[in-house]
């Protein structure tokens, strides 16, 4: 794939403050340096340094890739911004690298929006920057534009990015919530609700020290050789906010069929199980950024499994549960306890209990 | 977290469902209806539903699920009236997780909050106090809810603030207390009711002896049990025990946690800061003596209602809601009029389906589904 060349080249700017401030977002030469210093430098690829007010793409190098292009965009906005296994920087580039390559899709490139509040260190903005850029390095994607602007104090929360991916799809992929089967197995990559839990602890207001870190990770790699060994998979889904409950849900609906899980076939972290039990909240419904649920045919499940538990990301990967006659659009648990019970979509946001 | 899974083991939950359903086939309630059998507390509805618990007993037990969710039987212009403080400018109000989706008669604790209320989630009174510490240039302002399970912490925040000279700090108090309740629902003459699974937090405080009444007044059995899978099989089995013996007594299942005196200190932190009040309202029950309790008048300078004049404006609970009923077991969840269309968990009409504790709500998230018996 052939990128256009850059118009010329450029000396970059230099911030010299230790602060952003509404100078920054001035459009003049604040502005210039501080996209320069943090970004551009961070990002540094042949499509971004001409710094033109778009990415410039091939087609054919395009095309050669694979026949559709899929597209897709995401806001990131997580208290606290640096957080035991990430930051807002990589969850922003994984989240949206995740959700083109649930798709069927190989992520290829990312745009990034940043809306800074006024006071935010240069030195947070550089890590946040720098682990976006490693991220996108892991994942083999690419930064090439993006737009910066600084608000007044109190009108954001410190930092907010949006980014937004391109990829391409291969040729016979063609992966669809509504392609559920009776008999399908239900797959999840790995342990469950690290990243909730994770985020949660991390706030501290619960005086619980835990260890549990976030699962934030890029799994196009795990995804394409999923696809590549077990083809006949018919669906993937990260099982972000909501957890592996709404995804679920999701599926079940669009396909008009029923789930039913095993509770004893549930990865969870013993530290996720205990921070669950103690504040009354349910793991299914907490959120993963490494996680995906897949819909495999019988014949390719364990093919599928296989295939996952052989990626870093994929050790602990787990069948969970079929895809089963009854009523559609519900899921079931099979508890620990020998009962059945339903796992609905959330209403709202899961508050802890009283007691 | 250890001793969790001993709890939850399938294989004793399938002898005991085996000695529930030996129990249940000798046991024959008046006019052939099924054995009724209350669980007090919202904790134990909500394991019975997380389990599945309910689907695997025979189809001759019925459970009832009380009114042990103190977030739903929270009555409307009670909610109001916390909604009323919250948004007054200077006041910082903290709460519960789960009283923040409490509707009131125009919007939720949430709603506020969105508009502009400075409205925090705390995880203990301790935490609120730390925040009028803090800033002592705000009214920090703790809503004070549920049964005598919670009243000690709020209590010992009370005093604590006492002790450090903190003035900025004060409690709405909606704390309700049990055994009233019990009584009232009990004084009902529609009442079909076999035996109690008891709360088992509210009694490591109170102890077992407050329940004597249920006992020996009512002729009802009662067991205080704990809150895992096993704990509530057990507590059934037992309920059921004493109903074929035709005995009606307080058992403690729950003896790891609860002492039959209950707890000492707590007790004597609630002496002094709460009182009972004449009444208190409860949504789907109505007005019941003695049932809730207020801050003495040595401690009037910590109670919100005092310190921040509240509307106070009682609000009947909807017509058409028939919460009432589902509580005292006269119809199930999904025999209310309005069950599932007009009042669901995202817009909840009715006290039941307010919190997942509600027996409403859990109905209507996990649903009833009844698998064969004991089939673990």
């Amino acid at each position: 794939m052939t990128i256009l060349p850059p118009m010329r080249a450029r000396k970059l700017g230099k911030v010299h403050v230790p602060t952003v401030t509404l100078a920054h977002g001035g459009g003049g030469k604040a502005m210039k340096d501080l996209i320069d210093d943090v970004f551009v430098s961070a990002f540094d690829n042949p499509a971004l340094s001409p710094l033109e007010d778009q990415a410039r793409f091939d087609i054919a190098g395009l095309a050669a890739r694979g026949d559709r292009l899929a597209f897709t965009t995401d806001s990131f906005v997580v208290d606290p911004l640096i957080f035991p296994g990430g930051d807002i920087g990589k969850l922003a580039v994984c989240g949206t690298v995740n959700d083109l390559a649930v798709g069927g899709a190989t992520p290829l490139y990312l745009s990034c929006a940043v809306i800074i509040e006024e006071g935010v260190t240069i030195e947070l903005l550089r890590r946040i920057a720098q682990s976006m850029a490693w991220t996108a390095k892991e994942a083999g994607v690419q930064v090439v534009t993006g737009d910066t602007k600084v608000v007044q104090k109190g009108a954001c929360d410190r930092l907010f990015i949006t980014t937004t991916g391109l990829g391409v799809i291969r040729e016979g992929v063609d992966l669809g919530a509504h392609k559920a089967r009776i008999g399908d197995a239900v797959l999840v990559n790995g342990l469950l609700g690290d990243h909730g839990a994770a985020i949660l602890g991390a706030r501290g207001e619960m005086a619980l020290e835990t260890e549990i870190e976030s699962d934030c990770a890029p799994l196009n790699g795990l995804i394409e050789a999923t696809l590549r060994t077990a083809p006949g998979v018919r669906f993937m889904r990260d099982a972000t906010r909501g957890g592996l409950a709404t995804v679920l849900n999701e599926i079940a609906a669009a396909s008009q069929v029923a789930i039913e899980i095993e509770e004893t076939a549930t990865p969870l972290r013993r530290e996720v199980k205990g921070f669950c039990e103690i504040l009354g909240l349910d793991p299914l419904y907490l959120a993963n950024e490494g996680k995906i649920v897949v819909i495999a045919p019988p014949d390719e499940e364990q093919a599928a499994l296989a295939a996952m538990r052989a990626h870093p990301f994929g050790e602990a990967a787990m069948l969970i549960g079929r895809v089963i006659d009854g009523q559609p659009g519900r899921v079931t648990m099979r508890t620990v306890f020998g009962g059945r019970r339903i796992v609905d979509m959330l209403v709202g946001e899961q508050l802890p209990r009283i007691c | 977290m250890k001793y969790v899974d001993e709890f939850r083991d399938s294989q004793k939950a399938g002898y005991l469902f085996k000695e529930i359903e030996t129990l249940a086939a000798q046991i024959t309630p008046p006019g052939g209806r099924p054995i009724h059998i209350m669980e007090v507390c919202g904790g134990h509805t909500h394991s019975i539903f997380r389990y599945g618990i309910e689907g695997m007993l025979p189809q001759s037990i019925e459970l009832v699920h009380g009114p042990g969710c103190p977030v739903c039987v929270l009555p409307l212009g009670r909610v109001d009236d916390a909604i009323a403080i919250a948004e007054r400018p200077e006041v910082i109000f903290t709460t519960f997780g789960d009283a923040m989706r409490v509707p009131g008669s125009k919007k939720s604790l949430m709603q506020a909050k969105a508009e502009g209320a400075d409205v925090r989630m705390v995880y203990s009174p301790m935490d609120a106090l730390a925040i009028a510490r803090k800033h002592p240039d705000r009214e920090v302002v703790f809503f004070g809810l549920g049964f005598e399970t919670t009243m000690p912490s709020t209590a010992l925040t009370v005093l604590a603030a006492e002790t450090e000279g903190i003035a900025n700090f004060s409690v709405f108090c909606n704390h309700i207390t049990i055994v009233p309740t019990m009584r009232a629902i009990l004084d009902s003459p529609e009442l079909e009711l076999d035996g109690f699974v008891g709360p088992g937090h509210v009694s490591m405080v109170i102890g077992t002896t407050p329940y004597e009444v249920i006992s020996q007044v009512y002729k009802k059995p009662m067991v205080v049990s704990g809150f895992e899978p096993l704990d509530i099989l057990q507590s059934i089995w037992m309920v059921l025990k004493q109903i074929k013996d035709g005995r009606a007594e307080v058992e403690n299942q729950y003896s790891r946690i609860v002492p039959e005196n209950g707890n000492a200190p707590a007790l004597e932190a609630v002496g002094r800061v709460y009182e009972l009040r004449d009444f208190f309202e409860w949504r789907g029950l109505g007005s019941i003596v003695h049932s809730g309790v207020k801050m003495t008048a040595s401690y009037a300078r910590y109670d919100a209602e005092q310190k921040f004049s509240v509307p106070n404006v009682k609000i009947e609970d909807p017509d058409v809601c028939q919460c009432g009923e589902v509580l005292k077991g006269v119809i199930k969840p999904w025999q209310c009029r309005v069950f599932g269309t007009a009042c669901t968990p995202e817009v909840p009409l009715g006290a039941l389906m307010v919190s997942p504790e509600g027996a409403c709500s859990a109905y209507y998230q996990y649903g009833g589904i009844k698998t064969q018996a004991g089939a673990a």
